[in-house]
């Protein structure tokens, strides 16, 4: 069971920083996602709560500890890797023994363990299986079951799913998040794939260039971005920026783009200059009378729902609606969103202005 | 382009029976997606089409002609593979001209020239002709890739998942491509891949592989919303159609099994199922239910809260019933 506390981390490799001040904490219990695209410095604060790189600055704690200069064996924490690393030479039980062997635990104690550790995973029938005849999912089951039997305050696993095939990835996903309601050990795990994210963690950090761009809920960073970058990297179809220069005050309830008005959530800030409107696929109706034209451009099926790509005199928009709407490429429809969901940004910086949608999440 | 029709085609690697008993028209102008598993047999059955693996038993029509006995070349079918293979050491504007200078078609330089510069226009690449292959992105390379393919015009285009080795949002972009290239471009394009949203989204004809079989063939909006079985229904649709006892909800009808879409579970009435976990994906939350010991997942309201282990009642809307081994009844 650990808290950990992330305060002021940086780690540079040379000239290079990986990963600049960063602050945040992981409660007790979570599943805690580091969500980004490669490069952006999720898998070195991974590595440095690990141990297995030390900050050039900041602090980590692990349960009010201070761990940030310790090497990764006094940390009490397990690594699961991308790459399922077993013992080719040991079956099953030797594999998932061995750490509690090399701390010299009893036998007998060991076997209770095993036992405990394989059925948790169900995996008890193929404990003396050489692991080199495996399945795939077994063979992450084991690996897994190594992790678990040490009974380490939390667990960080690095992509561990980013091998396997979209079918199995999903069902392995279903599993380990169903594994850690039932053990409710502090979990920080990292991925590059935002759906992953969303499907499993209680909390999320947005990571880019390595910066943390919005740590939160899944719920909360999808409906009330930071960033610009956070809006599009969070979401499938990302969401719709369309960009126009003018100015609001610190109450406004209306944008103005190509002379048609949209209402806004009450904005919290004056700002005058580039901005971009933005609004989610889901968000969008469209509708025959409203002044706001787009051409359609197609329309992609997708059971309950389709996602329909659609030319406006501000860029492309994607829309999704009710796939028993017809709507056919080259007509001319008009477009009006959801006002409460609509966020801007500075287009400058990419940040979010502050309104009564998002003033509570965001700060500074 | 033209019409290619498969009459009782099989394929067999020893023992193992790669390709079934496969009958299907894929008509001029369509673009059919064969959706299937791993060693569903949709790749074997390209390369039977392309003339790369040799039949077993059955006929293979292209513009009404047998092509049983006929190299791949004399097939007139443009291959696009899984990895993009382009020459490094050309320029993008080379490698699209490369199968046009080939010494069987004999194209004069200016025609070469007029189609790459059009197909590069479809694909959106004209400022990178000059660039050599290797300093364009991977979604670039796999769109010259495509592209060396399209610079033919060929009775059929043959691609083999050729969208999996991108990351999401460019396959999302190229989704759309390249349904505007065939939409643009009239042509008949047989396309293989394991991605339901791939078949959903870009398909006029979905072909539903099962161990070697054709299963279903169909619009994805029929495959969608009327399959002939349980392996069917489980292939398109997230989260997957629940499979369910019928016998769990009281006055259903008396097949063996009921299927649920995820949509078709109404909230408020019915029996009582407890909230396992909700999964908030944002435009959709996702609620992971347990009925009488089955898991189930319905969709809910982005904006509500569920807390585990609550009380929730439930009740079929339009289900589909399958009777013991799978296959439909209503």
């Amino acid at each position: 069971m650990a808290e950990i506390v992330i305060k002021n981390v940086r780690k540079e490799f040379g000239d290079f920083v990986a990963v600049k001040e960063s602050s945040f904490t992981i409660e007790d219990g979570e599943f805690f996602m580091l969500l980004g695209p490669s490069g952006c410095g999720k898998t070195t604060t991974l590595r440095m709560i690990a141990g297995l790189e030390l900050p050039t600055s900041g602090e980590i704690y692990l349960d009010g500890e201070e761990i940030s200069q310790r090497p990764p064996s006094e940390r009490d924490i397990a690594f699961v890797f991308q790459m399922f690393a077993l013992y080719p030479h040991m079956n099953v039980r030797g594999n998932i023994s061995y750490p509690l062997k090399s701390q010299g635990m009893p036998r007998a104690a060991i076997k209770e363990k095993v036992a405990e550790v394989s059925k948790i995973l169900g995996i008890e029938d193929i404990l003396d299986r050489p692991v080199g005849g495996l399945s795939g999912g077994d063979r992450q089951r084991v690996a897994l079951g190594r992790a678990i039997v040490r009974e380490p305050k939390a667990f960080m696993m690095d992509e561990p799913l980013g091998a396997l095939d979209a079918e199995f990835r999903e069902h392995m996903a279903e599993e380990l998040r169903a594994l850690h309601d039932r053990m409710g050990a502090t979990t920080v795990y990292v991925t590059h794939d935002q759906l992953e994210a969303m499907q499993m963690g209680d909390k999320i950090v947005v990571m880019n260039n390595a910066v943390v761009e919005q740590f939160g809920t899944p719920q909360e960073i999808y409906d009330k971005p930071a960033t610009m970058f956070v809006a599009d990297f969070i979401g499938s179809p990302s969401m719709n920026f369309l960009p126009f220069h003018g100015q609001v005050g610190r109450d406004a309830t209306e944008v103005s783009l190509h002379g048609a008005h949209f209402h806004i959530p009450h904005t919290r800030e004056p700002f005058e200059g580039d901005m971009a409107l933005g609004v989610r696929p889901e968000h969008i109706q469209l509708s025959d009378s409203a002044p706001y034209r787009a051409k359609v451009l197609a329309a992609e099926y997708l059971g309950t729902t389709q996602i329909v790509t659609l030319k406006t005199a501000d860029g492309e928009v994607k829309a999704r609606i009710p796939s028993h709407k017809t709507v056919t490429a080259g007509e001319t429809l008009g477009l009006e969103f959801d006002a409460a969901t609509i966020t801007l940004f500075d287009r400058q910086t990419g940040r979010a202005l502050k309104s009564e949608l998002n003033e509570g999440v965001l700060h500074g | 382009m033209a019409d290619v029709s498969l009459e009782n085609v099989s394929k067999s690697f020893g023992k193992t029976v790669a390709v079934d008993d496969i009958t299907m028209d894929i008509s001029d102008g369509s673009f059919v997606v064969l959706l299937g598993p791993t060693g569903a047999g949709k790749t074997t059955t390209l390369r039977l089409i392309s003339g790369l693996e040799k039949l077993d038993g059955g006929r293979i029509h292209i513009a009404g002609r047998d092509v049983g006995v006929e190299t791949p070349a004399q097939r007139d079918v443009a291959m696009v593979f899984q990895q993009y293979s382009l020459y490094p050491h050309l320029t993008v504007r080379d490698n699209l001209a490369f199968p046009l200078r080939s010494p069987i078609l004999k194209t004069p330089e200016d025609q070469i020239a007029k189609r790459v510069k059009q197909i590069a226009e479809v694909l959106q690449i004209p400022h990178k002709l000059d660039n050599k292959a290797t300093e364009l992105s991977g979604g670039e390379m796999q769109r010259v890739s495509i592209g060396r393919a399209l610079v033919r015009d060929p009775a059929i285009y043959l691609m083999d998942e050729p969208l999996s080795s991108l990351d999401a949002k460019l396959r999302a972009d190229l989704r759309v491509e390249l349904k505007r290239i065939h939409a643009d471009l009239g042509s008949t394009l047989l396309y293989v891949t394991h991605d339901q949203i791939e078949a959903m989204t870009m398909a006029s004809h979905v072909g539903v592989l099962e161990e070697g079989r054709l299963v279903q063939y169909g619009t994805p909006k029929e495959i969608y919303e009327d399959p002939s079985s349980v392996y069917v229904a489980s292939r398109l649709g997230l989260p997957r159609i629940n499979i369910l006892p019928a016998s769990l909800f009281p006055g259903s009808h008396k097949a063996p099994q009921i299927g649920l879409r995820p949509e078709n579970i109404r909230q408020g009435d019915g029996i009582d199922a407890t909230v396992v976990r909700a999964e908030h994906l944002g435009d959709q939350t996702r609620l992971h239910l347990e009925l009488q010991g089955h898991a189930i997942t319905t969709l809910t309201d982005p904006h509500t809260e569920y807390e585990p282990n609550e009380t929730i009642k439930i009740t079929p809307e339009n289900p589909l019933y399958f009777d013991a081994s799978g296959a439909r009844i209503v």
